[in-house]
């Protein structure tokens, strides 16, 4: 299908769907209005809304809250889950003995430790990054422990053969190699960095996304509410941008997926 | 990479050994036995045999991969511990690091030598030239073809200098006729400074082209060498025309004579097995 075609018929969704919206809410039918604005707002309105917030400057602070926790977040959710990765694929011991722990913990939903962080670390930042360390953590771990243990025996042997020692090794098959899964999860772990922040944000503190959300929802602020989804949309379609940009930039060595010519 | 040589000892001496595998249902299963080779220092031995015979298992046992379960492993005349050092392995399955270009496949097999990054690049980009992968350097192993591949990994072996070279099916997964050119490379880049070579593989053909000496292993389990016949063929040789010479068909006939009877065996047995 032509990109252009294609474009076009995604933004006619988008339309279609922001224009029902419109009718429903604005345009009397049969005497009545079928949407009550004062719960479901209308699109002007949110747009508007979010024009105000943006020229006003106080919501990017917030958002730069909100990003700077997702970015600890996923910083130190990765850098543990690496090291733990590794540490668990290469002492088999080691694993068999944390083995049900790791599962028990993970099992764990995450939303119900905010409290217990937020008690931890107070409502500043820190409770949220702990809460998006926790999401994040395990989605690297799982896949850096994965890599590791899943080396081409192939190519760890013509490795070997080939005289390289435990660091060698280490720098040239094992990291590569956990590289690769830990970058095919990266879109998630990103995704639920920013997932505990919000939600971190949501329970409880004095700025960031979530926040702005959560006041603007205990004051029956719909609009409000909506306006601070669209930008929180807007800031995972961009964040996600720049995670392919990294991993394009990072994995040039891998084939292209094969896709399918219509 | 040059250890003490004692002037009489083989380049690889397998004696009397034994391998065999404990298998999930925790019985054994006896791959090779009672196994006694001698590879002399510049000579090319092809091993052949019926397909799943344990003939890449006794590769393995002399690059020290795998520990026999009996008998000695001995690398000119000293017992091998560990991985062999003074050999280079070519593998029949993919071995590249896929992650790194061509140049930098060839360039990491001189880092554990201690060669400098700059010059291990420099020596790279001219073993790439010898495989005949000039302005290849920067391509991924996935934008190489098979036998590309190939010619790679025979310079990340080469460019070591190894004294011996050991290869498992290094041609199998390819077509006939790179084969053939990868035959006629191999035996270029060998003759330049003759290695001992053990090389195994089906295909009695390549195997007669190839070496001075073409061993036949029984079909397994249990394995163990049935016939051992020199190839007593001029060299320089050319793959694809040493093939028409009426020397090679009398040499291929008398081998295929004892071969031919394993191949069925092991083919009786894998018909029978579930």
């Amino acid at each position: 299908m032509n990109r252009a075609v294609l474009l076009a018929l995604q933004f006619l969704v988008a339309l279609a769907f922001l224009v029902l919206w419109h009718v429903l809410t604005t345009v009397p039918i049969g005497g009545r209005k079928l949407l009550d604005p004062f719960f479901f707002s209308t699109p002007l309105d949110v747009l508007a809304r979010t024009w105000k917030d943006l020229a006003g400057g106080e919501l990017w602070r917030h958002l730069g809250i909100t990003l700077l926790e997702t970015v600890l977040a996923f910083a130190t959710g990765a850098t543990g889950g690496i090291l733990l990765g590794f540490a668990f694929a290469r002492r088999a011991m080691l694993a068999a003995v944390f083995d049900p722990y790791v599962k028990a913990a993970n099992a764990l939903p995450r939303v119900v430790l905010a409290p217990i962080f937020a008690l931890w670390f107070g409502l500043g930042i820190w409770s949220k990054v702990a809460l998006g360390f926790t999401l994040v953590f395990f989605i690297v771990f799982f896949n850096v422990y994965q890599g590791v243990r899943e080396v081409s025996p192939t190519v760890l042997a013509n490795a070997r053969m080939l005289g390289m020692n435990e660091r060698q090794l280490m720098r040239h098959v094992y990291w590569p190699a956990a590289l690769t899964w830990m970058f095919s999860s990266l879109h998630t772990s990103v995704g639920f960095a920013l997932v505990g922040a919000v939600v971190g944000e949501y329970l409880g503190s004095a700025g960031g996304l979530g926040y702005k959300i959560q006041q603007a929802e205990s004051v029956f602020d719909v609009t409000g509410v909506f306006s601070g989804m669209l930008v929180l949309t807007v800031f995972v379609i961009l964040l996600d941008a720049v995670v392919t940009a990294i991993e394009k930039r990072l994995l040039v060595w891998r084939p292209a997926p094969v896709t399918a010519t219509s | 990479m040059t250890g003490s040589r004692d002037a009489g000892a083989p380049a690889v001496e397998l004696a009397g050994i034994a391998i065999a595998f404990t298998l999930s249902d925790r019985s054994t299963y006896r791959a090779v036995q009672g196994i006694d080779l001698q590879v002399a220092p510049g000579e090319f031995v092809a091993i052949v045999g019926p397909t799943g015979c344990g003939k890449s298992t006794l590769l393995n046992a002399a690059a020290g991969l795998l520990q026999p379960s009996a008998g000695a492993v001995r690398i000119f005349g000293t017992q091998l511990a560990g991985l062999n050092r003074r050999a280079g392995y070519l593998f029949q399955q993919d071995a590249l690091m896929p992650w790194k270009t061509a140049l930098d496949n060839v360039a990491v097999a001189l880092e554990p030598a201690g060669v400098g990054r700059g010059e291990a690049r420099t020596r790279a980009r001219d073993w790439l030239g010898r495989v005949g992968l000039r302005g290849f350097a920067d391509r991924y192993p996935h934008m190489l073809s098979g036998g590309q591949r190939k010619r790679v990994a025979l310079a990340q072996m080469l460019i070591r200098d190894p004294e011996i070279l050991l290869m498992d099916e290094p041609f199998g997964p390819l077509d006939a006729q790179t084969r053939q050119i990868m035959g006629n490379l191999l035996l270029d880049l060998w003759a330049a400074d003759r290695k001992a070579v053990l090389f195994v593989t089906h295909d009695l053909e390549e195997a007669i082209a190839l070496a001075d000496r073409v061993i036949v292993m029984s079909a397994g389990p249990a394995a163990g060498l049935v016939g051992d016949y020199p190839v007593p063929l001029a060299r320089p040789r050319d793959i694809a025309e040493i093939r028409l010479d009426p020397e090679f068909h009398a040499i291929h006939r008398s081998i295929w004579g004892s071969l031919r009877a394993e191949v069925q065996r092991a083919y009786v047995q894998g018909e029978a097995a579930p």
